[in-house]
């Protein structure tokens, strides 16, 4: 696979227009903790970025900050060049962010098909009036969105026979794969993936991480992950974020971070 | 497969491939199953039409069951499609009613200097504005619709059962309102007339057809009820199978991950109460005509937990299974303890009206129901689903407002 040229250049080298996300002094606070400190972190257009940290790290609590689910208490987040600091999660998306969830959020009683036709909401737009009276273009708008659900489910590797049966009935790699599926199919320019790989096997996660370098390549897409599976997070990121107590305690190429002393000290505690 | 075909081929093979394609298409369609039914089912609703007398106690009660099955429908989008607890739905019965009330009788007594306006109706009142059934369902929908946007707009941040004492509030509000509304003056007129019921009403008029006479036949109301109802199924299948749709049931499922995935929750929550409000109101106002006068005890919280009732003894969410509902409740309440089961009590020596027992009797129903089939009588098949294997997230909504 070839490695684009954005991503080997150095991230000091990278001008603002390079970068798809800038985080600049990031915090956010509940009650008296601090659940992220202070955190910049910039995301070059067309690459693979993994943060990682042990549990509670907060960096969950900065994906939903990024996608607008928290607000930060200080700094500012911009994508595509533009502030997403206040914007609500459903502007954030229809801007080309999407994300799956860690704890796998589908809809569980509607089909798979319908799981992708809602992440379709920001790109169709029957209104209510149309919709009660189902005049030809709302028809064409459900059929194009139905073409492009079935599309992308095939896409990401679902079988056709379970296209229609309820989300929640299906098995857990197809549920997985759903989830790329709905956030793909609103073609983001940044997919944001909350531990993609969690309950998978060495051989699907293996998949996994092909499957993002293809994705990326076939769909220009940027890809942020977070993850705990290191030889995942090595193998396909090209820069890696670690968080630590809500800090970012080291940034850099895979290389870097496996040898950088605080992140050994923060898998594996001070050496006594 | 591209074939040229003629519009109406010669040869006759041509011609039964041609039915056969447009079967094929019929069935391709999503909703040809909800066309053969309603078909049926309509072609059930004319029985009362032809089987009971034209000012009969039992045509009544068909009229209430056409009523009570746009209640319930318009209710169902709030509660069943969105899952939005609504406890105040009777306000839009008052909405609609009172739309009914001030366009539809000599209530503007002074207006054209004490002139009747006459908009498309036919009235033997001298004063007051009367305008034409059609127009005032349609300003009823409208009014309600704003009402139930207001309504919804302070629950938008709040979840489940909080919700619903929200609602409930303005429920009581509208019924207080309703109350006293003679001393709330706007300009020279009253909001309402209390208890006081607005009568005369018009009688309902359609255009092109002479105003009905309910004194002598009351099957024209039942027809029209009928009509308004058989519209709103159509539009309640339309709206479930639409992009719409899909972000109500949605939020319902997970509102977290629906405004993740481009969901405005806001706006689509406010559609939803809006949506079910203006079919409130249209019911309201067909009812403000049928009754015909509006007084405000007509307005009680007990309105909102009968229609919920019927929602969910039906099946929340199931559009078919709410039309059962109404009509089985409606039936209860307008026939069965009026008139089937009054002399009862009074056989077994007790000294009560069965009408007097009505929440006993919807509360023992709503147990038994609970009990033996929670999912309700004809449940969606998402509903059952989550009934019968329980789910639901109950985290703090997203922080980012409108």
């Amino acid at each position: 696979m070839e490695a684009s040229e954005a991503v080997d250049r150095p991230p000091a080298g990278d001008g603002p227009q390079d970068d798809i996300l800038v985080a600049d002094s990031v915090s956010k606070i509940f009650g008296g903790l601090v659940a992220v400190d202070d955190v910049s972190f910039v995301v070059p257009r067309h690459s693979i970025v993994s943060i990682i940290g042990p549990n509670g790290a907060g960096k969950t609590t900065f994906f939903n900050m990024l996608t607008g689910l928290y607000r930060p208490n200080t700094g500012a987040i911009a994508f595509n060049g533009q502030d997403i600091t206040r914007v609500r999660p459903d502007k954030i998306m229809a801007q080309g962010l999407a994300r799956t969830f860690q704890n796998i959020r589908l809809f569980g009683t509607m089909s798979a098909v319908e799981n992708v036709q809602v992440a379709l909401h920001s790109r169709t737009k029957a209104g209510v009036f149309r919709s009660m009276v189902r005049t030809p273009g709302v028809i064409r708008e459900e059929r194009e969105s139905r073409e492009k659900a079935h599309a992308v489910l095939k896409y990401v590797g679902l079988r056709e026979s379970v296209f229609e049966d309820m989300s929640r009935n299906l098995s857990y790699g197809d549920q997985r794969r759903l989830e790329v599926a709905r956030a793909l199919v609103s073609d983001p320019s940044l997919l944001l993936l909350d531990e993609p790989t969690a309950g998978m096997n060495p051989q699907e996660s293996a998949q996994l991480t092909d499957f993002m370098q293809q994705v990326r390549e076939e769909r220009s897409l940027t890809i942020l992950l977070i993850e705990h599976d290191m030889k995942v997070v090595m193998g396909v990121s090209e820069r890696i974020t670690v968080l630590d107590h809500g800090e970012k305690i080291a940034e850099g190429s895979p290389q870097e971070v496996r040898e950088n002393e605080r992140v050994v000290e923060a898998y594996l505690g001070k050496q006594s | 497969m591209t074939v040229e075909a003629p519009p109406r081929g010669p040869t006759p093979q041509s011609g039964v491939g041609g039915v056969v394609e447009s079967w094929r298409r019929l069935r391709r369609m999503r909703y040809f199953g909800l066309i053969a039914g309603a078909l049926t089912i309509g072609l059930a609703a004319l029985i009362p039409v032809t089987a009971f007398g034209s000012t009969s106690k039992e045509l009544d009660v068909a009229i209430y069951a056409v009523t009570y099955v746009m209640f319930a429908l318009g209710l169902n989008i709030v509660v069943g499609f969105a899952g939005l607890l609504d406890l105040g739905y009777v306000a839009f019965y008052a909405t609609g009613a009172y739309t009914v009330g001030w366009f539809a009788s000599d209530h503007f007594s002074a207006v054209n200097g004490g002139q009747a306006v006459n908009f498309g109706a036919e009235t033997f009142l001298t004063q007051g504005i009367h305008l034409n059934f059609l127009l005032i369902v349609l300003i009823a929908m409208v009014i309600s619709a704003i009402a139930g946007a207001i309504i919804g707009f302070p629950t938008l941040r709040l979840r489940g059962d909080y919700i619903a004492i929200v609602t409930l509030a303005f429920g009581e509000i509208a019924t207080v309102l309703a109350r006293n509304g003679a001393d709330i003056k706007i300009g020279e007129y009253a909001l309402t007339g209390g208890p006081t019921a607005i009568a005369p009403i018009d009688q309902l008029k359609l255009p092109f057809l002479t105003a009905f006479d309910s004194a002598t036949d009351i099957r024209p109301y039942y027809l029209v009820g009928l009509g308004m109802a058989v519209i709103m199924l159509l539009v309640s299948f339309a709206l479930r199978e639409s992009r719409l749709g899909r972000a109500w049931i949605a939020i319902r499922e997970d509102e977290v991950a629906a405004a993740s995935m481009g969901v405005p929750t806001v706006r689509t929550k406010l559609l939803s109460y809006a949506t079910g409000a203006a079919m409130g109101g249209a019911a309201g106002a067909f009812l403000g005509f049928y009754v015909p006068a509006i007084g405000a005890n007509q307005f009680q919280f007990f309105f909102s937990i009968l229609i919920l009732s019927m929602v969910i003894l039906g099946g929340l969410g199931s559009i078919w299974g709410v039309v059962a509902g109404a009509i089985s409740l409606a039936v209860i309440d307008r026939y069965l303890l009026r008139e089937t089961l009054k002399p009862v009590p009074e056989k077994l020596g007790l000294d009560f009206s069965t009408t007097e027992i009505q929440f006993g009797v919807y509360g023992f129903l709503l147990v038994i129901m609970m009990v033996l089939r929670p999912e309700g009588l004809f449940p969606e098949r998402r509903r059952k689903v989550e009934m019968t294997q329980g789910e639901g997230t109950d985290e703090t909504v997203f922080e980012a407002s409108a």
